[in-house]
């Protein structure tokens, strides 16, 4: 049953370094509520972990977060601990036709032991109906990593019944907006895991920060920060808190993009004239200039191969999505339908692409098939912006205003499942996905 | 009433060069490269409290123009006269400079015309609808076109300096038009002497 955890060892590592750099950081609750889910969830128990340790029970409640997070994808229906006729916590205990008898499709189960301050974690998922395990796992963390692990089962057992990467593990950042006693605005970029748990400040300022964009290995976010009174990129490391400066030309610095391999960002810079969109080489620090006409050119996307970048203009009079090679030459035109096509997004796939899509000022995020190029709404509008898919490309979260308030929401691609995403107070905008 | 004629003069070849088009940004030396490197910034002690020391700059709302502290003279906070006016306003999705405020950037220019060492910054903003970073540009655009209308009438490159802040700093926070309005704007800056 011991099964190499690679993936983990990783993200753990990036955790717990981070944990030391925002430990102050106690940030309002962000909870999470699914306003639209999908009839033909799949049920699922999820039965509370076994514990042996100090304490009546483990720190994390990994049942808890698994069900919350399985839940939250709208694939699953989980069945409530008070419904459970018994709650084994390992295979000698579990009776089939019990979970049989309930309904039940699949069943999880799992133990705790703390052993000298760490914790052996072990769990097993079953197909109920076929009697068998489907995936088993044995691993030890440390108490900082308990949460992130309950993520990270969530993610296996979503992989192995939806044959799609789970997300449970990834995290967002935004930007918040809060207004302090002394009436003055304070920006902040936070980064917070998927269920909105641990968020944790990267930077504030009295002036704005805007465009937090990942790298894709999810170790550095770069971001557009006035706080020189003049907008600059920067490139922010998580693990150690270390920014460089990379742009802070004359004019604009804006909507950084990290290539695929994270040697390259594009980015938007109008120190020529108009905006245009450059590539700057993040290793030997060499700058190309890729767009060069006379309106706007903004807000780039790489595609997945890191071969093209989608980008807005407004050569053609409107905001409208145009796709050029990333080594430069002749655009195409991408998008025709609607008077505005802004903010362009690449799936992870590439199939696909979101976008920002208005109507006679009626603003919605749509879907773009890549090889057909018809558009789907996904959104009800009217001031929706900023969407950003998840790493499996199954949901879109986004920003839309709620009253005078900006808040996130997400939605499925299919747009069968929508959640809303609550603050306890403060606008929260721009949210960017980690992969 | 030489000086009123001098401004009409002045306001009527605006009203022409405001018909330009952004076609017409890379004429004319508009921005003389004057541009910051690459650096690096040293941040040590910023992932540890999230903090920046950074301070309230320009004036966020309408009628919020620190003039008392920058040293300008009465003829600004005169509502009859049109140096009063430093904030210009633009139709949605536009960046042309409309005739109403022609004769106020007519004003302004002559007044930096006539005090060659005052700098102001031109603050470009959009209001909120539509991606951000597209207004961000939207932005600049404005403040460009009011830019261009200055520097026809004699005020040097040095005098000023253009920043948008796209929606990011609102005037007015309604979901409304007559908040929309209020929000698409470039704001006439004088900074302190």
């Amino acid at each position: 049953m011991m099964i190499m955890f690679v993936r983990r060892l990783m993200l753990c590592g990036l955790f717990t370094v981070l944990l030391q750099i925002d430990a102050v950081q106690a940030e309002a609750g962000l909870t999470i509520e699914i306003t639209k889910g999908v009839e033909t969830a799949v049920p699922i128990a999820i039965v509370p972990f076994g514990w042996q340790g100090q304490g009546s029970q483990a720190p994390v409640s990994f049942s808890s977060v698994i069900q919350a997070d399985l839940s939250r994808s709208g694939l699953f229906k989980t069945l409530t601990e008070r419904d459970m006729l018994t709650k084994p916590s390992a295979i000698d205990k579990v009776r089939f036709r019990n979970w049989r008898a309930l309904g039940q499709e699949f069943l999880v189960i799992g133990q705790i032991n703390e052993v000298s301050g760490r914790y052996q974690i072990q769990f097993q998922l079953f197909d109920v109906y076929k009697g068998e395990q489907l995936i088993g796992y044995r691993l030890t963390v440390a108490a900082n990593e308990m949460r992130r692990t309950a993520h990270y089962i969530s993610d296996l057992v979503y992989e192995k019944l939806t044959g799609k990467k789970g997300v449970f593990s990834s995290r967002i950042a935004y930007i918040t907006t809060s207004i302090k006693a002394n009436k003055q605005k304070l920006y902040k970029l936070l980064v917070a895991d998927a269920d909105g748990f641990n968020p944790r400040t990267i930077a504030s300022s009295k002036e704005p920060l805007m465009s937090p964009a990942w790298s894709a290995d999810s170790t550095k976010i770069a971001y557009v920060s006035f706080e020189n009174k003049r907008s600059a990129i920067y490139v922010q490391t998580l693990a150690t808190g270390k920014r460089t400066k990379v742009a802070a030309y004359r004019g604009i610095n804006g909507a950084p993009a990290f290539s695929p391999d994270g040697s390259q960002l594009a980015l938007t810079l109008s120190k020529d004239g108009s905006p245009d969109i450059y590539i700057l080489n993040l290793n030997n620090r060499l700058l190309m200039k890729l767009t060069k006409s006379y309106g706007i050119e903004t807000e780039p996307s790489w595609s997945p191969d890191g071969k093209h970048i989608v980008y807005t203009s407004d050569q053609g009079g409107k905001p409208q999505l145009y796709i050029i090679s990333s080594r430069g030459g002749r655009s195409t035109r991408l998008t025709f339908d609607g008077d505005y096509n802004a903010r362009g997004q690449f799936s992870t796939d590439g199939k696909s692409m979101i976008m920002v899509h208005a109507n006679r000022g009626d603003y919605r995020i749509a879907i773009m098939d890549m090889a057909t190029r018809t558009i789907n709404v996904l959104t009800a509008g009217k001031h929706d912006e900023s969407p950003s898919f998840s790493a499996n490309g199954d949901m879109v979260l986004y920003a839309s205003r709620k009253g005078k308030r900006s808040v996130l929401s997400a939605v499925s691609v299919d747009g069968r499942m929508q959640q809303k995403f609550a603050f306890d107070k403060g606008d929260v905008r721009e949210p960017a996905w980690s992969h | 009433m030489r000086v009123n004629k001098k401004l009409l003069a002045l306001a009527v070849s605006a009203a022409i060069l405001s018909g330009c088009s952004s076609t017409d940004e890379k004429d004319g030396g508009v921005l003389d490269g004057s541009q910051n490197g690459v650096t690096d910034a040293s941040t040590s002690g910023y992932a540890t409290d999230g903090s920046l020391s950074g301070e309230q700059f320009g004036s966020n709302a309408l009628g919020n123009n620190a003039l008392g502290a920058n040293g300008l003279g009465a003829e600004f906070s005169d509502p009859a006269n049109p140096l009063s006016k430093q904030t210009i306003y633009f139709m949605y999705n536009s960046s042309q400079v409309q005739q109403d405020f022609i004769a106020v950037i007519a004003a302004h220019a002559q007044y930096l015309v006539n005090h060659s060492a005052q700098r102001i910054i031109l603050e470009g903003h959009a209001d909120e609808r539509g991606s951000r970073e597209y207004n961000i540009a939207l932005g600049e655009q404005r403040a460009k076109s009011v830019y261009r209308m200055l520097k026809i009438q004699g005020v040097t490159d040095s005098q000023i300096e253009v920043v948008s802040y796209g929606e990011e700093k609102p005037a007015s926070d309604g979901m409304d038009e007559a908040s929309w309005q209020l929000n698409r704007r470039v704001e006439i800056a004088y900074q302190g002497q």
